[in-house]
């Protein structure tokens, strides 16, 4: 298979991802690694928390806004955002796979009102028989916390659907290409 | 017996009244979802078949899988106790607490918690227990059960959910919208996950091969019911294994699709425990370290007895999506309150409440399934749902009905399989050749006499037959005797069987004819066998020895027929199903699948000759009609056979323009329409077929239906006549 080849199979899969997130009403942004830190900017609403970024090229602490690593129980009550990174994008329905850790990814995409996600484009697999194999591998590596989350949290047990129930209410994935 | 039917009425009617409505709106969207997400699922089919392998193997290997995710489990720091009953996980549950001095329960939603009241059991060691999902949280402040197994709240509007907050909480400003219901609910409950010693989760999957617990939810609760807890607790029941983590994909393709009909819900967790996400002990976050202690709670309760069951084994594979619930007519009118058992409600809660509360749990519910097989089309993993009814109804019947009096009566009208006992409503309704044998030979004084107002009194107090409900008009010249004296056709290109279906026979002669002047007109030359009832009349009561002679009977009658490859042609779309797929529990499976080959619905085989070179003039049309609109009602076992679209396109075909009806059932389902503790919610299940018929749109078509049933409820609900497809492109109508 030729580069090229690859290259245009990969954003395949980054249209289809972007289009299943829009269709669902997620908001989706596709940036560079060096233009990641401007489109994380205006996306955040402080106070914001942040994971390590294991998947994608940026550094949350290159931001000019504050995002505290690492946080305490209160600081994470009080942030209004959350930053992590995804191990898996799923075309077919918008996924994305979070994985937690000792670090604390769990918390942070969980807490917050806006939960920020980074993905990186080649990290975008179609289907989710993909995703399944590759969240097994990941699990058989020793990582125990995997969520695939779609969208934001939600309910329909008030009697109408409620976007925002125990999880965050705004999901904003922003994919990462290398350049 | 009478006063026992009056009762099943009225918790009925109350419902209707009181939950009905809401429950009807967010079941039909559930259904409503489902057929439009799993439209968009390519793979639908094959996904279902690869799920209901993977449960097929894991049941089988149980045994093995469980010692393999003991191991993964113990592997992983956690610990694994194999519960008996629900005492025995009840007792390790409290103990795990009072070994951690824990003061605080939270949970997120779990069906198995249910089934072992678990909740009661921790408060009475003292315990606080909070319901983390937010309809399980409505509940508990209600103090109700669930109504649905997915949604449990359902049965409650968001007006009745604000009145009940309100009132219970007291809250500075008044609860109104559902956004303020759910961030009041999520603030209160916040911070009691924050506080608990303990959380509990159930599992909807357990990979045998890691330990990985899955768990599907939308809200976040159990996540962070996991995440704010130092001991997880996770309660399943034996049947969630499956032997590994890639053995999820089909399952989380279909279970959101096949419940609420959401393509996905929010969150699907794979959590591998004890997890090592931070625990709340430190500052930073990191420096609380992971430490966190896991039980997996595996529960019997019966299910290792279900798996060596033949009849109850299928009720593992469930994978409680509610697809079955939601697809019901009738759950859809009164909800898991009325349609539901000690904890499962819907289809598939005869298997689980028969296997894990034993066969008594049943009896106010199983007689809801009318066997109209809407269920067994929509199941993810394919479980013969109505055959699970049947049998949980057979054997409620074997373990002793009540004894009456007039069992003598019913005896000697019944030379049935069955043993004395079986409930007299039931034997009559399962005796129905019979009687319609003599009903026609004698009418119409027999349908005089069944007018009667004295006789019907007798026959609702006596046989439970309602009183409200015309009676079939019996016909005094049987379709058999007007074929067997009239001249068949020299000349022919072919030969096939029509199947002198038992309402064909005696009570609609009519669809008899026009399927033989159909069938003329299109160069056949017709067989009508003398056969018996195909045994759908006893197998929906229960009486599945009865139903299986009728099956060998009917089977022995055709098998020459079969054997030299004549079509059998059914009028009668329920006996076309019960052909296809309930012979297949009843007659040895290379007789199934011989017959079934050879049977096809009569439209079905208008449609084929038309398609080949059959001349459509011979049949009737808009013109010979008079009309060109029509509505078209199916009947469910049509639909869950697929071969609704045969009558659509063979009506299209002549140049009628059709349109359809969707609602699953008409409520009358054989029998069911006729019982007294029944009528009024076959009543409310029909009025949505009138609303439909009566529409603007189809209120001034031919109302044209397959199945005898829907035609009776059509009779009642409607002003107008109905027919049977057959009769509308009678070839009677061109002369």
């Amino acid at each position: 298979m030729s580069r090229s080849v690859l290259g245009e199979r990969m954003s395949t899969e980054v249209r289809a991802f972007s289009r299943a997130l829009s269709e669902r009403g997620v908001r989706v942004r596709e940036t560079t690694a060096a233009e990641a830190p401007g489109v994380l900017e205006a996306e955040i609403e402080p106070p914001a928390v942040g994971a390590t970024l294991d998947t994608v090229p940026v550094d949350l602490a290159d931001l000019s806004v504050q995002v505290t690593h690492d946080p305490t129980p209160q600081e994470l009550d009080d942030a209004a955002t959350g930053i992590t990174d995804a191990v898996l994008g799923i075309a077919d329905y918008g996924s994305v796979v979070l994985r937690g850790g000792p670090e604390g990814a769990e918390p942070v995409s969980l807490y917050p009102d806006r939960h920020l996600v980074l993905v990186r484009a080649a990290d975008i697999v179609q289907d989710m028989q993909t995703g399944i194999g590759a969240i097994a591998d990941s699990i058989r590596d020793g990582h125990r916390s995997h969520v695939i989350a779609t969208g934001p949290s939600a309910t329909a047990d008030m009697g109408e659907l409620v976007e925002g129930a125990h999880g965050p209410r705004s999901v904003t994935i922003v994919v990462v290409s290398a350049e | 017996m009478s006063a026992d039917r009056e009762r099943k009425a009225a918790t009925i009617r109350r419902l209707l009244d009181t939950e009905g409505d809401s429950v009807y709106e967010n079941v039909t969207g559930f259904n409503e979802g489902r057929y439009e997400s799993t439209a968009d699922l390519e793979d639908y089919e094959q996904l279902r078949d690869e799920a209901r392998t993977i449960k097929e193997d894991a049941i089988e290997r149980l045994p093995e899988l469980l010692s393999e995710l003991t191991a993964a489990v113990e592997d992983n720091g956690g610990s694994v106790y194999l519960a008996e009953d629900e005492a025995d996980a009840n007792q390790y549950i409290t103990r795990v607490a009072s070994a951690h001095d824990a003061e605080t329960v939270v949970k997120s939603k779990s069906m198995t918690s249910e089934e072992l009241a678990v909740n009661d059991a921790l408060e009475a060691a003292g315990l606080t227990v909070w319901e983390t999902d937010l309809g399980e949280f409505v509940l508990q402040v209600a103090d109700e059960a669930p109504s649905h197994i997915v949604a449990p709240a359902i049965h409650r509007s968001r007006e009745e959910i604000a009145e009940l907050f309100n009132k219970v909480f007291e809250p500075k400003e008044r609860l109104e919208t559902a956004t303020e219901l759910t961030e009041f609910a999520r603030e209160y409950l916040g911070e009691r996950m924050l506080d608990a010693d303990l959380g509990m989760t159930g599992a909807n999957f357990i990979a045998a091969d890691t330990g990985t617990i899955a768990l599907v939810t939308s809200e976040g609760n159990a996540r962070k019911t996991v995440q704010g807890t130092d001991v997880h607790v996770a309660v399943a029941g034996v049947e969630k294994v499956v032997p590994s983590v890639s053995d999820l994909a089909p399952f989380v393709e279909l279970i959101g699709r096949s419940g609420t009909g959401q393509d996905i819900t929010s969150y699907i967790s794979l959590f591998t425990p004890p997890t090592d996400s931070p625990t709340f002990d430190g500052e930073p976050l990191s420096a609380g370290g992971g430490d966190r202690e896991f039980h997996l709670v595996l529960v019997d309760n019966g299910r290792m007895a279900m798996r060596d069951d033949e009849l109850l084994r299928e009720t593992l594979y469930c994978i409680r999506c509610s697809a079955c619930a939601n697809v019901c007519a009738n759950f859809q009118h009164v909800g898991g309150h009325a349609f539901g058992g000690e904890t499962y409600s819907g289809g598939i809660a005869t298997g689980w409440e028969a296997g894990v509360h034993g066969l008594e749990a049943t009896e106010a519910f199983n007689d809801l399934c009318t066997s109209c097989s809407r269920c067994a089309d929509v199941c993810p993993v394919r479980i013969d749902i109505p055959w699970i009814n049947e049998v949980v109804r057979d054997r409620r019947n074997r373990a002793g009905g009540q004894t009456g009096d007039l069992d003598w009566v019913v005896e000697g009208l019944t030379p049935d399989a069955e043993p004395a006992g079986v409930d007299l409503q039931k034997r009559l309704f399962g005796n129905f050749e019979t009687i319609a044998r003599v009903g026609s030979a004698l009418a119409p004084v027999s349908n005089w006499v069944g007018a009667l107002g004295p006789v019907r009194q007798v026959m609702e107090r006596v046989l439970g037959v309602d009183r409200r409900r015309d009676l079939p008009q019996f016909a005094r010249e049987t379709f058999r005797d007007w074929f067997e004296a009239r001249t068949a056709p020299t000349e022919f290109t072919q030969e096939v069987v029509l199947y002198p279906d038992l309402y064909t026979q005696y009570l609609r002669p009519e669809r008899g004819r026009a399927a033989v002047r159909t069938l003329e007109a299109l160069g056949c030359r017709v067989i009508v066998p003398d056969v018996r009832s195909s045994g759908r009349a006893p197998l929906s009561q229960g009486m599945i020895r009865t139903a299986r002679e009728h099956a060998r009977a009917v089977y022995g009658a055709l098998a020459e027929h079969v054997d030299v490859g004549r079509p059998i042609v059914v009028i009668e779309p329920s006996d076309l199903a019960m052909f296809e797929r309930d012979y297949e529990h009843l007659l040895p499976e290379r007789s199934v699948e011989r017959l079934s080959a050879q049977a096809v619905d009569v439209m079905e085989f208008v449609l084929e000759r038309l398609k080949g070179d059959a001349d459509r003039q011979t049949l009737a049309g808009p013109e010979a009609i008079g009309s060109a609109e029509i509505a078209f009602h199916s009947n469910c076992q049509q639909r869950t056979i697929h071969r609704e679209d045969a009558t659509v396109a063979v009506l299209d075909r002549l140049g009628f323009d059709v349109v359809e009806s969707d609602v699953e059932c008409c409520g009358m389902a054989g029998s069911f329409g006729y019982k007294q503790e029944y009528y009024e919610l076959s009543m409310d299940v029909g009025e949505v077929l009138r609303e439909q018929l009566g529409d603007p749109a189809a209120r001034d078509r031919l109302v044209v239906a397959s199945g005898t049933s829907c035609q009776s409820q059509l009779s009642a609900l409607l002003q107008r006549p109905n027919q049977h497809p057959i009769e509308l492109v009678d070839p009677l109508h061109c002369s």
